[in-house]
Order: C-alpha cells, then structure tokens, then sequence
C-alpha cells in the first residue's frame, strides 16, 4: 500500500450525558490510500456515520474526540483551528449525505450555490465560477445544464438533487470524499446510477472515497476495500474480494447473508438474531457475543482486538492462535449461495 | 403572479365581509338601535318612522347590503357616547395610533431581530443566556404594568419625560403629527417602548427559535461541509430561511401591535383610538365598537397581503408552483 | 400495596421529568414561588393581616399609609394602605386569588373546547374541518385582548343591569374564547395521525363510535404539549385578566383582582402614593413569571430536541 492519504488512529469519539460518558467510536484505526474505495459497513448506531463526522471536523456536541489522531496526507487534522479546518473542507476532503431532498438550500438557485462553493474555495471570478459550475453539472450527467442550472432545487428529482450534491462536493476537486449513505433515499434504479457515478468521478480524477453504507451489496460493487463496523468497533477490515469471498467475522458473516443472490434465492437471507445493542449497553468482552453462533467463554470475559486472520483482519478470538481452529469457525460455515 | 394576487385579494375581501357582517351583527342585534338612538321616551310612531329610516323593516340581506354599501363609504353611524359621527371620531384620532404603532414597531424589529439571530447562533452565550432571561421577564410584564413602571420612574421620580398625552401636534392637512415638535417627540418615547417592548421580546424568541431550528437542517450541515464561511452559512443560508416563518409572524405581531395600542393609549392617556375603543366598550358604544372592528379587519388583512407577496419573493417554491412547473 | 406505591413514586422521582426538575434551580425556584402564591391566594382568609373588604375593619384614618419602613408607616399595614384604608398586603391576597381563579377557569374552558374542536376538526374532517379551523385562523389574526374585549362589550350591551354580578363569568367567556386556537390545532394534528390506524377502524368494526375510541387514544398523545400550552395560558389569561381589568372592563372594583388594584393606584401614583400600585403590580409580575419559567421548563423538559 501506497503512502496513505487519509489515516485515522486510535480514534475514540465520546458523548458526555448525564447518565455518564457514551463511547460511540473506540480504537477505530484505518486508512485510506489515494484513490481508493473504502466501503465502511455495519448497522445503523454502528458509528459510521459519526467517524465521517469526525474527518470532516463537524461532530456535533456535545460529541467530541477524546483520543485517537486523523491524519491527511500525514498532517492531523482533528486539533486544527476551526478557520483551518473550514478550508479543507470542500477544498480537500469532499462530504455527500444521505437525502439529496434536504441536502440543498431550497431557497437558493443551484447555481448559486455552486458558484458560491465554487468561490469560497477557488480563486475564480463569477463568470468562471459560473461557467465551472455548468462543467461540473455535465460532468455528473445533469441534461441542459446550461439551462437548469438556474433552477432551484424542488425543481429536480431526486436522483438529479443527488448528483447536484455530487458536483457541489466535487466543485473545488477534493482528494477525499465522505459519501454518507449516498443511496439510501434513493429509488433502487436511481442508486446503481449514483453508484456508477460515484466509480467514475473517483476513477477520472483519482479521488479517494470513503463510502458508508449500510448495504453490503453497495459495497461488493464498489470498494476497493471494506471495514465492517458493529457497536463503535471496527470488527474486520479488509480486501473487498477477500471478505466477500470468506468472511472471517461470525458478524460480516451474518452480513453477507442480506445480500440477495440472484443465483439461489433459497437460502440467501441469512438472519442475525437480535438487534445491536445500544451504547448504554455494551456488553462485556465481545459486544457480538450476545448473538454470536459460535460464541465461547473468552469471548464474554475479553474484548479481542483485530487479529490477522489470512487476508483480512478480524477482531474475533475464533482467529486468536490456540483458540480451536480458525477453520472451524466462520469459514467453516460459509454462507450457502 | 397576478392569478397570486388576485386570489389573495379575493380571499381578503372573504374574510372582510365575514368581520363586517360580526358588526353588522352588533348593530342589528345587541341590544335594540331604535331604542338606543332614541331614548326611552319616544313615541310609537317616532319609534316605527325611524324604524323605517333605519331600513330595519326591510330584509335581512338588504341590511347588510346597506351596512356593507355605507362601510365602504366609511359611514359608520353615530357614537351614542359622543353623538358625532364615528367616521369623523376615527379619523381625528386615526394619526395618533397609527404614528405610535409605525414607531412601537420599528423599535421590536429593528431590535428583536438582531438579538434573536445573535441569541441563536450563539445560544450558550451569557449575553444570549441573559437576553433570553430577560424576554421571559418581558413576556410576563403585562403592557400596562410596563408603562405604569415607566411612568413612574421617569416622568413621577426623575420629571425627565412627560407622563401623558401627545405633546404638541402639528396640523398637516388632515394629519396630526407629533414627530415634528420637540414636546411631541419627548411623548412618544414611553408610549413607543411600552409598546414595542413585548413585541420586540416575542419577536426575538420567535427568530431565535427558527434560527436554532434551522441550524439543524441538513442542507446548513452540508453547507458547512462544503467548507462555507461561517458568514456565508449564519448570514446567508441561516438568516434566509429564518426569514420565511419569521415574515409571517411579524406580520401578525406587526398588526396585533395597532391592537396593542388600545393598552399603552389607556395608560399614557394617548389620544388615539384605541382610547376612544375602551371607552365604546364600557359605555356599550356599538357603533364605535363596530366600526373600529372594521378598521382593525381592514389593517390586519393589509398586513397578511403584503405578509404574502414577501413570503412570494422570500420563497422560490411558491413562485414555480404557481406558475404550474413541475412541483414535487 | 405500599411497596407499589413505593415503586411507582421511586419511578416517577427517577424519570426524565423529575431528573430534569431536580436539576433545574429555575424551575424549582418558581414551582416554589408558584405554590406560595397559590397558598396565600387560596387561604387569603385566614393568612392575611386584615380583611380588607369588612367595612367595620375599615377606618379612613388609616387611608393612604406608606410602607411600613418608610416614615408614616404604621407596621400593621407592612406595605401601607389604599385611600380607603385597607391593608394593601391583604387586597394583593385576595387579588391574587380572584386573578388565580379567572384565569384557572378560563384556561379550562379554552382546552375544554380546544380540545373538543380540534378532535371533531381532525377526525371528521372535510368542511367541518376546513371551517373550524378557517374560523381558527381568523380569530388567531386578532389578538386576544381584542377578541376580549368585543366579548365584554357585547356582554355589557346585551345584558345591561346584570353585568357586575356575571362579571367573572362574562371574563371567564371572554378569556377562555379567545385561547382555544392553539389547543384545537395541536389535538387536531394529532387526531389526524391517529385517525387512519387500524384501532380506530376495528373499534368501528364493534360498534364503539370512533370518536370515543379516539378521544382515549389521542388525548394521552396530545397531554404533552396540551399541558405546555396550558401551562403558558394560564399566565397569559392572568395578564389578559389584569389588562381587561386595568382598562376598566373587567371585574368590579367591589372584588378587586390584581388588575383593578393596579388600576385604582395608578391615580394616585403622581400624589406619590406610589405603593398603592407598585405592590400589586409586584405581585402579578412575580406571579406570572414564576408561571412562565415552569411553562419554558416543562417545554424544554418534554421536547429534548429544542434545548
């Protein structure tokens, strides 16, 4: 792997409330190299969206980051000056959220508040800011861009709102972007569009892309890479072939089991019993322990860390040497296709 | 835009006629008008020609046609209290309110605004904390209680203002004004405060509130994530879509103020007409307690049109759903 | 017996609302100040120093005394005396009471029919609705000073004897009348989520009339912000009270509320008898605004969101 251009250390995102300290993200570390397709994964509360807060400098209290360092291009970000941070903003690290229908100021033309990002962060005056902002809405496949581009956002569907984001988050060439559940909310015909959208402006401009999602089959088709998140952990980390191919976490496991196979529909819905458990709540030693098939004794007394389990890295004791054979664990159970 | 406005009109005069006819009620049913115009001691037949001069003998809906015909030309009929007619009362007192509320209003918008956009950007503040203490304590002062305080304070202890009254007017055609003279101007000022002060409390909870719940919206957190100035998402975003809940109730406020009045013209015995209403009412003056209900129908649907044609230039949405472009 | 109510009180001292009472010296502050004001107001009989309406007390000697600090005071009247020469300490008692009850009932009658509209608005809807809540619309552009104040006069006109003695009720109408909107469009909202769940429709299917099914299901919903609103309501039906009776059209002076304690001071405020009106209107500051601070409480308290 190449120098990194993201990395995020240890970090360690709190909520202080009066019931106590929530810890919403523990010792989450990964990294991002140029170019590359992270897919983040896991349940909703899992903490994906908050790590991309994080990045972007825009936790909102009263969360903050109690420990942990996030490094861009191998400079820490997450203790930069509030006018600092602003600038990398849109400028090097791009965000999209999840609903393009409130992502937008419906009071504003869209081109206004292209030109307006467009000018915060490039030194270009309005008739090249403007001209740029049409560019830009060809370039994420908007017709007659010329034309809408005067138009306000509750003029737009809601697949064209999305890639109107898309090109707001693009408008100044970012190196990263943070795609927060970017299809969600979309129609499932518009979301592989989006997808495919996504792909190719990373491709074409070699931006990197940090893509949360709670879909698994998003992810297959788009990540270089996958970390699946559970309870404010990452739980395995890895090539996406890779743990598509042999999941080594028993919870990635009960994962790839909601993605629908065209092949067999039999079977292809594998359940995960029970439901996360909320950030009060955490149970000791593995937080999946409660709804783990394959749960042991030391898995309710110790926590694991992310252990080298061939390709991927895995944070289940099933992979620890002298624990019973790694093969007997979730490889062993592959899910049935 | 003109199909806009004209429904908008057409919906004023809707709600104008549904008022009119709350005080064409007054007047036909409380109480019995022959017996009010004429005394006790009339005789049967003064009581049936004036019966007949009134046009009470003729039907319903061609009363209120009449009373609806005369509204327009502004006859309001005669006070019982005062025995000229109401039109004229009004009008000789029309300027008093009306050069009170324009002040009492400026004073809470141009104050109640900026505090509240302050207030909600920065809610955590002690200036924030303190303002936002003190409009409770506003909220709770009633309007009377505020000028009796002022009064007493500054024209009773400290002589520094007069305590009732307009001052010196001067006669401008048929308009009254005190702006122009020093007695009249030093009047106005506790009269002005007193009024404006509960509004301008409201106002500034009101936009604090909108700004705190705008600065939640999705499209401000992505805003900021596209690297906005602080300025440019506060100021520009923010405040803009403040504004559109913010219109609408200053409106109302703006109008509930000339209403208002009827209190701070009570205390500073301001010679407007909402002093003139007070005294309709305790003496059971129909026709002034009519026609001043009209009046007020009449500024507060003025006040909803304009609250309408600025939220259609605030709003883009309405603009293009009217039009008949593609909605959502 | 005892341990369940030992639990249910352990419960409701441990829930969010209590945490956040017990939390909150605002709050707490003015639940105290409110039960004191509605101690005196309630026992104004028995805890004032004088009755200031037995005319055999009275004694013009004592007319128009200063507070009892100031020079002149007489320490039997501790905030001094009226022209008439009652005790002030002890008409702001019985004002108290008088403004506390007009504006408890007219809050009552305002949710009474609040509520009723807004269900009947909300679940019948068409132009039962559109017209209730057009009606709504009207009233809520004209402040409820105004609306009260034509009430009154109507009432003076139409019963022209008899007004002094209805006096209370004719306020307790007005007021109450001019303050439904709000509850009508909350529980109208409400009615409307609620109205195509499939409880209303089996309760249909056994012959119970919806309306009655929905009553129990949406009032507990609603309870709420009902309560914030009414809440806030009651201060603002006391100051409503206090400005109608201010501007003379309120109760008669025969049974002062606070208002009219205010309103008779005020003509003696530039002969320097200051006290006649500060005290009472002291008093109904202090009342309302402890009223007010449990009202932001409460709202604050039951809708986290907006903190």
């Amino acid at each position: 792997m190449t120098k990194p251009l993201l990395e995020l250390r240890e970090l360690r995102i709190e909520f202080p409330t009066r019931r106590g300290t929530l810890v919403a993200i523990d010792d989450v570390s990964f990294a991002i190299a140029p170019g590359e397709v992270l897919g983040v994964v896991g349940e909703s509360g899992a903490g994906k969206s908050l790590t991309g807060a994080a990045i972007i400098g825009l936790l909102e209290p009263p969360g903050r980051i109690a420990a942990g360092e996030i490094l861009l291009d191998g400079m820490r970000i997450d203790n930069l000056p509030h006018e600092a941070m602003r600038r990398i903003r849109g400028r090097r690290i791009g965000a999209i959220f999840q609903d393009p229908l409130t992502s937008l100021n419906p009071l504003y033309s869209i081109g206004r508040q292209l030109v307006e990002t467009i000018r915060t962060h490039l030194d270009m005056d309005e008739r090249a800011a403007r001209q740029r902002a049409i560019d830009l809405l060809r370039e994420v496949g908007i017709p007659a861009a010329e034309r809408r581009i005067d138009q306000y956002p509750h003029q737009f569907s809601g697949g064209m709102r999305q890639r109107v984001v898309i090109a707001l988050a693009i408008c100044a060439q970012p190196q990263l972007i943070i795609a927060d559940e970017p299809t969600t909310a979309l129609d499932v015909s518009i979301q592989a569009q989006i997808i495919a959208l996504l792909k190719r402006l990373g491709r074409d401009h070699g931006t990197a892309v940090m893509l949360v999602t709670h879909d698994m089959g998003v992810i297959a088709e788009t990540a270089d890479r996958v970390a699946v998140m559970y309870a404010g952990r990452i739980v395995e980390i890895g090539p996406v072939a890779e743990v598509i191919r042999a999941p080594r976490h028993p919870y990635t496991v009960g994962l790839m089991g909601s993605i629908p196979s065209v092949v067999d529909d039999r079977e292809r819905l594998v359940q995960i019993d029970g439901t996360m458990p909320r950030l009060t709540v955490i149970p000791p030693g593995c937080a999946f322990h409660p709804r783990c098939p394959h749960v042991f004794d030391r898995c309710r007394r110790e926590r694991p860390e992310l252990l080298d389990a061939d390709a991927t890295r895995a944070a289940c004791w099933l992979h620890a040497p002298g624990e019973k054979s790694a093969n007997a664990g979730p490889r062993g159970t592959k899910v049935r296709r | 835009m003109t199909a806009f406005v004209i429904r908008r009109l057409l919906q004023a005069i809707v709600v104008m006629l549904v008022v009119a006819f709350v005080a064409f009620s007054l007047f036909q049913y409380v109480g019995d008008p022959v017996q009010l115009m004429m005394g006790q001691f009339a005789t049967p037949a003064d009581r049936i020609r004036l019966t007949h001069e009134l046009g009470l003998d003729q039907p319903f809906y061609v009363q209120f046609f009449h009373f609806v015909v005369n509204a327009l030309h502004g006859q309001f009929g005669v006070s019982l209290r005062i025995g000229k007619p109401v039109s004229v009362l009004l009008a000789q007192r029309l300027p008093a309110t009306l050069e009170l509320s324009i002040c009492a209003a400026l004073l809470a918008l141009a104050a109640g605004i900026p505090a509240g956009v302050y207030a909600g950007l920065r809610p955590n503040s002690w200036l924030a904390r303190t303002a936002m203490s003190a409009s409770l304590l506003g909220v709770s002062l009633p309007t009377f209680l505020i000028g009796i305080l002022l009064i007493l304070v500054f024209a009773v202890k400290l002589g520094w203002l007069p305590a009732f009254g307009r001052g010196d007017v001067v006669h401008l055609g048929g308009w009254s004004t005190g702006l122009l003279t020093r007695s009249g101007l030093l009047s106005l000022i506790m009269p002005t405060i007193t009024l404006g002060l509960f509004q301008l409390t409201l106002i500034m909870r009101l936009v604090r509130s909108e700004m705190l719940e705008v600065l939640r919206a999705d499209y401000i957190k992505f805003a900021r994530a596209r690297g906005l100035s602080d300025r440019a998402v506060n100021f520009g975003h923010a405040l803009k879509n403040t504004l559109v809940p913010v219109i609408t109730i200053t409106g109302l406020q703006l109008g509930s103020i000339i209403a208002f009045s009827i209190i701070t013209e009570q205390v500073f015995q301001w010679p407007g007409m909402g002093l003139l209403f007070v005294q309709a009412v305790s003496y059971a003056d129909i026709p002034v307690m009519a026609a001043y209900l009209c009046l007020i129908a009449l500024v507060f649907v003025v006040i909803n049109l304009i609250v309408d044609l600025l939220y259609y230039v605030v709003d883009p949405r309405l603009r293009i759903d009217r039009a008949g472009a593609s909605g959502h | 017996m005892a341990n369940r109510l030992a639990a249910a009180l352990s419960e409701a001292w441990d829930s969010d609302l209590a945490w956040s009472f017990r939390h909150s010296p605002w709050a707490m502050a003015a639940a105290a100040v409110f039960l004191a004001c509605v101690g005196a107001a309630m026992l104004a009989p028995w805890v004032s120093p004088h009755n200031p309406f037995d005319l055999a007390q009275l004694d013009l000697s004592n007319s128009l005394k200063p507070p009892a600090w100031i020079d002149g005071g007489d320490p039997s009247f501790p905030l001094g005396t009226d022209d008439q020469g009652r005790d002030i300490l002890s008409t702001i008692f019985y004002g108290a009471r008088i403004s506390l009850e007009v504006g408890v009932a007219a809050v009552l009658f305002s949710t009474v029919l609040g509520v009723a509209l807004g269900l009947v608005a909300g679940y019948v809807g068409g132009r039962i609705d559109a017209f209730i809540m057009r009606v709504a619309d009207v009233q809520l552009s004209f402040p409820a000073i105004l609306v009260a104040l034509l009430i009154d006069g109507v009432a003076r006109a139409v019963l022209p004897g008899a007004h002094d003695s209805l006096a209370f009720w004719v306020l307790v109408l007005a007021i109450g009348v001019s303050g439904w909107v709000q509850y009508a469009r909350t529980v109208r909202g409400s009615t409307m989520v609620e109205k195509n769940k499939e409880y209303v429709q089996a309760a249909r299917l056994f012959g119970i009339h919806p309306l009655a099914i929905m009553a129990r299901h949406v009032l507990p919903n609603v309870l709420g912000p009902v309560l914030v609103i009414a809440t806030i309501h009651i201060a603002t039906a006391i100051i409503t009270e206090a400005t109608l009776s201010f501007l003379g059209v309120g109760v008669p002076p025969t049974e002062p509320s606070l208002g009219t304690l205010i309103r008779i001071g005020n003509d003696f405020m530039f002969s320097g008898e200051w006290w006649v009106t500060l005290f009472p209107g002291l008093a109904l500051v202090i009342m309302v605004l402890a009223i007010n601070l449990l009202g932001d409480w409460l709202r604050d308290a039951l809708n986290p969101r907006l903190r």
